[in-house]
């Protein structure tokens, strides 16, 4: 018996209530995020380690701009809040008020990536990129892979607006939005741990 | 045809959860931050300070905006959490002890 | 236009790497031909490189498994050829830069592409039926983790011919990785091989935890769980947690080689300790990774060839547990030498030697299990007779390395390459060929011939100790490991030992080969006909038929006890006809993995090369590929209830034929093997 005889079509959704598969994506999913916490905890221990190794080259305190930093800190905290939103919305089961809370969750999300990215072409462009000295080099890569974290989020998020605008908010939709929001809220806890150790202590 | 999966995951919040979370978020953050900027406190306090604020402020996070709870739904998650932290600082602080006792003696 | 590659990184003046490359491409060439003429590409597709099948990626994961091993026992051999001559002013047949690549490729393919995909393989089949599960929770993931490795291990074959592989041995220390000591491309794929197969094992462990957690069947409760299945789980949690530290140290060695960064350099700040320091810490618990899987199918076997519930279940658990725990506890014991103080050294040595406590336990539950039992010496238990005993011996010596002072004087000698082999060899790869041995009839509906698989395993083993223990010998007068040559002749005599030991290897492998195709050829004698292969299962993987259905079972099993199949047959349960069947969902083959995993290996191969335009062509592939199909909801198909009906009629006709004691029937004849 192949499954290409068996081309009858079950119905996704039935299919999900029976055998509670959102139930497990979410629990596969928190897994895979605590592997994430890993993956920064090594990066955070690289960083530890190589946090006074200047070569000669600029200290964290001459480099930072704490107000840039609260400012991106808050965009992203009001990101966090709006996907909170989001979700609330989406268990009412309004499916504008949820493009329009994601819209905001992004357009929030991207101006926090927009403001790394110009702090980062600024650095890069006096002379102190990562290439500048092994401090410098921990500091762009622990920055820079909760900056991809979050890019790939918004890509996800704009995948996301267009499924609800499409599909709709059906099972498999609604799961999916559970576990971008378990991503987005995670990365803001990734940030907290990330300006507290780099910049709040940087700047010291 | 049910299998005994037992269901895990977050618990639905509530706006009033979020919204808490989001001040109790905000305050924390301007807390550190203002440590830190105005230089008000010794450099020791601040550290404390600013550590402790992390660590509330993560902890805000996981209950008001992640829903981690002592329901049963999110047990498992919570279980996996606290492995995660202590793998965590099995790693970070085994590290730090490591090469912090290796640099001094090697470099 | 196509980045650092050109024609003259084909080594056509290498006599031995062509000959390596010009028989590959043969082989791989006649396979293509074979399929070909016996019109096979359909069948190939639908039923193979398209499913998400759980046993079929499992089969696939194996012969990945055994044709790595080929190639990682072939490095082997020239390095002890290698050895044997090149002594007082010999050259022997491998120029140092060769030689340099070998025991790299050795080390890097054993561990990476051996070890993990069987281990890989073994769980995928065994895990989900031992639990009563139609399949794992992410099947679809499941197929994207196998190809993810698959395109790991062709970047590893491909560098055959194609530039060079890493001279930085498995481990890759730091700086010898860095671009200015190794600027060729070897490295480079090192880097790219093991960050793909390394992502794809850390989504089959997260696919196995949640399918382990979340889909026992009722009465299947935890402590209920076969120890495969439990050492699977602990394997998983691992890999976890292990992982993402490779992931780590991996990148930012490939930052250091791409944009310049100064994280393991020698100046501008590096820390190059800080290098060995994050490889081990995943390093060590990936030997346990690598391990306790085959422990568990000793579990598994030794109860079932002694007639007799496992001993000590519950501190079976529990040993388990504590070995995954301390594994994330004993890393610096790899780099006793690079300088830390005796206090931290003291730390790491001490949890070192407990981690023997547990690993005794599960060898002293083993022998009680033996003990009165009425063994049955097939294949599977002859290797884990042989594991027990010569695994013993390689944890002692482990344990006299974890004394820190002893480690400064074996640290890197041929003592310590002894030592992980002689750990390595019986207590993993013993289990997964015993693993190999005792469910093939499971999965392919016929057994393997006992008597080359008993040849194979007296070659193995009495191999094993000719190649090895010449080494501790040799360990002791002072060998270095990774010696291309020597000026020392008082060494040469244990090395020619070692080579012998490895051509009595060489017949091991060979019987195994031979056992196939004889196997297959006498494979309508040797049908298994009932599902219960060798007569004595008593876990629910024995309750299927031999192959089992993709659905694994009609109606999802009840469990009451440990053992749950040999429970149901002592208490008349294990065959009962159901009343009805309801219709099954399964989740639909799909191309998406295997073409996801064509697209990581064209990158990787891209950013090895500095292909810039191939390789963020292939990764805005991968995101478009991976973005189709997380949006596809049409992923489940039905069988009908009548199908399952008429499929099952089947099996009930074939078991009454067989001779099943189906509730009225007459008992079933023993298999000739089994002794009285």
């Amino acid at each position: 018996m192949t499954p290409a005889q068996m081309s009858t079509h079950s119905d996704t959704a039935e299919v999900f209530e029976e055998h509670g598969t959102a139930g497990h994506q979410e629990f596969g999913f928190w897994l895979y995020l605590m592997s994430d916490l890993v993956l920064f905890s090594a990066i955070f221990a690289t960083f530890a380690v190589l946090s006074e190794s200047y070569a000669g080259g600029p200290t964290g305190a001459e480099l930072f701009d704490l107000s840039f930093v609260f400012i991106e800190t808050m965009l992203l905290l009001l990101s966090s809040a709006a996907c909170g939103m989001a979700i609330l919305a989406m268990h009412a089961g309004k499916d504008s008020r949820v493009l329009q809370w994601l819209a905001l969750t992004f357009l929030l999300g991207l101006g926090f990536i927009a403001m790394e990215l110009h702090e980062f072409q600024l650095l890069i462009a006096e002379g102190h990129g990562p290439g500048r000295s092994a401090y410098l080099s921990a500091f762009f890569t622990l920055v820079g892979t909760h900056g991809l974290h979050v890019a790939s989020g918004l890509v996800w998020m704009a995948v996301m607006m267009y499924q609800v605008k499409t599909k709709g908010l059906s099972v498999m939709v609604q799961a999916r939005m559970m576990r971008l929001s378990m991503f987005w809220h995670f990365l803001d806890i990734v940030w907290v741990a990330v300006f507290t150790v780099v910049y709040l202590m940087g700047a010291l | 045809m049910k299998h005994t999966s037992h269901s895990t995951g977050a618990t639905t919040g509530s706006l009033k959860s979020y919204i808490t979370g989001f001040i109790l978020s905000v305050v924390l953050t301007a807390m550190a931050f203002g440590a830190v900027m105005s230089e008000a406190l010794a450099p020791r306090v601040t550290i404390i300070t600013i550590f402790t604020a992390a660590v509330l402020q993560i902890l805000v996070h996981l209950y008001y905006f992640l829903h981690l709870n002592s329901s049963s739904e999110a047990r498992w998650n919570i279980l996996a959490m606290i492995f995660t932290v202590l793998i965590m600082a099995l790693f970070v602080g085994g590290s730090i002890w490591i090469m912090h006792n290796l640099n001094i003696r090697m470099m | 236009m196509f980045g650092k590659l050109s024609l003259s990184e084909i080594h056509y003046q290498d006599p031995i790497v062509m000959t390596a490359v010009v028989g590959s491409m043969l082989l791989g060439l006649a396979i293509l031909a074979l399929i070909t003429y016996y019109g096979k590409w359909a069948y190939l597709w639908k039923e193979w490189l398209t499913s998400v099948d759980h046993k079929r990626i499992g089969v696939m994961y194996i012969i990945l498994a055994l044709v790595l091993l080929l190639r990682g026992f072939s490095d082997a051999m020239m390095m002890r050829g290698q050895q044997a001559m090149a002594v007082a002013g010999a050259q022997g047949f491998l120029p140092p830069d060769h030689y340099n690549q070998i025991f790299t490729a050795h080390g890097t393919i054993m561990i990476i592409f051996v070890a993990m995909p069987f281990l890989s393989g073994l769980i995928n089949i065994i895990v989900p039926p031992q639990i009563g599960a139609r399949d794992v929770a992410f099947p679809y993931l499941n197929a994207v983790s196998l190809w993810l490795t698959m395109a790991g291990a062709m970047l590893v074959m491909v560098s055959l011919g194609i530039g060079e592989f890493s001279k930085a041995g498995w481990s890759g220390y730091a700086p010898l990785t860095q671009l200015q000591y190794s600027p060729g491309s070897g490295v480079d794929y090192w880097l790219w091989a093991l960050q793909l197969s390394g992502l794809g094992s850390l989504l089959t462990a997260v696919n196995f935890i949640v399918t382990i957690f979340s889909m026992r069947c009722p009465g299947m409760k935890l402590m209920r769980m076969p120890i495969f299945t439990w050492n699977a789980l602990c394997t998983s949690i691992l890999i976890l947690f292990s992982f993402p530290v490779l992931t780590v140290a991996l990148a930012l060695v490939t930052f250091d080689r791409y944009i310049g960064t100064h994280f393991f350099s020698n100046d501008m700040g590096g820390n190059m300790m800080m290098y060995a320091n994050l490889f081990w810490i995943w390093g060590h618990p990936e030997v346990y990774i690598v391990v306790l899987p085959a422990f568990g199918i000793f579990s598994e076997v030794v109860a079932t060839f002694s007639r007799k519930r496992l001993f000590g279940y519950t501190s079976m658990v529990w040993a388990t547990a504590s070995i995954t725990v301390l594994s994330f506890c004993v890393w610096l014991h790899h780099f006793f030498t690079m300088g830390a103080g005796p206090d931290v050294n003291f730390v790491f040595g001490m949890a070192t030697m407990v981690i023997a406590i547990p690993t005794g336990v599960k060898i002293f539950n083993w022998l009680f299990t033996m003990y009165r039992g009425r063994i049955r010496f097939t294949t599977p238990m002859l290797w884990s007779m042989g594991f027990i005993s010569t695994f013993a011996v390689g944890g002692m010596t482990g344990v006299l390395l974890a004394a820190p002072p002893a480690d400064f004087v074996f640290h890197n000698s041929l003592f310590l390459v002894a030592h992980f082999h002689n750990v390595l060899i019986p207590g993993a790869l013993f289990g997964y060929l015993a693993g190999y041995t005792y469910w093939f009839p499971k999965v392919f509906g016929f057994s393997l011939v006992e008597s080359w698989g008993k040849w194979a395993f007296w070659c193995w083993l009495i191999g094993f100790y000719f190649a090895f223990i010449p080494l501790y010998v040799l360990g002791f007068m002072g060998m270095p490991r990774r010696m291309v040559f020597y000026d020392n002749p008082a060494w040469q005599t244990w090395l020619v030992i070692a080579a012998l030991g490895s051509l009595l290897v060489a017949a091991g492998v060979l019987c195994h080969i031979i056992q196939l195709y004889v196997s297959i050829q006498r494979r309508n004698e040797n049908r298994d006909l009932t599902g219960d292969s060798w007569n004595d299962g008593r876990t629910l993987e024995w309750a299927t038929p031999s192959p089992p259905p993709e659905y694994n079972f009609a109606t999802i099993p009840v469990v009451e006890d440990i053992d749950a199949f040999d429970d149901m047959k002592e208490k008349g349960t294990a065959y009962v006809r159901p009343q009805h069947y309801d219709e099954i969902h399964m989740p639909k083959n799909t191309a998406s993995g295997l073409v996801n995993g064509i697209l990581c290996f064209f990158f990787g191969f891209a950013m090895v090369w500095h292909i810039w335009w191939l390789a963020v062509a292939s990764l805005l592939a991968i995101v478009a590929v991976v973005i189709l199909r997380a949006a596809d909801d049409d992923i489940f198909y039905t069988i009908s209830a009548s199908e399952v009906k008429e499929h099952e009629d089947e099996r009930y006709r074939q078991l009454a034929a067989a001779g099943v004691s189906l509730p009225g029937a007459a008992s079933a004849p023993l298999p000739p093997d089994q002794e009285r």
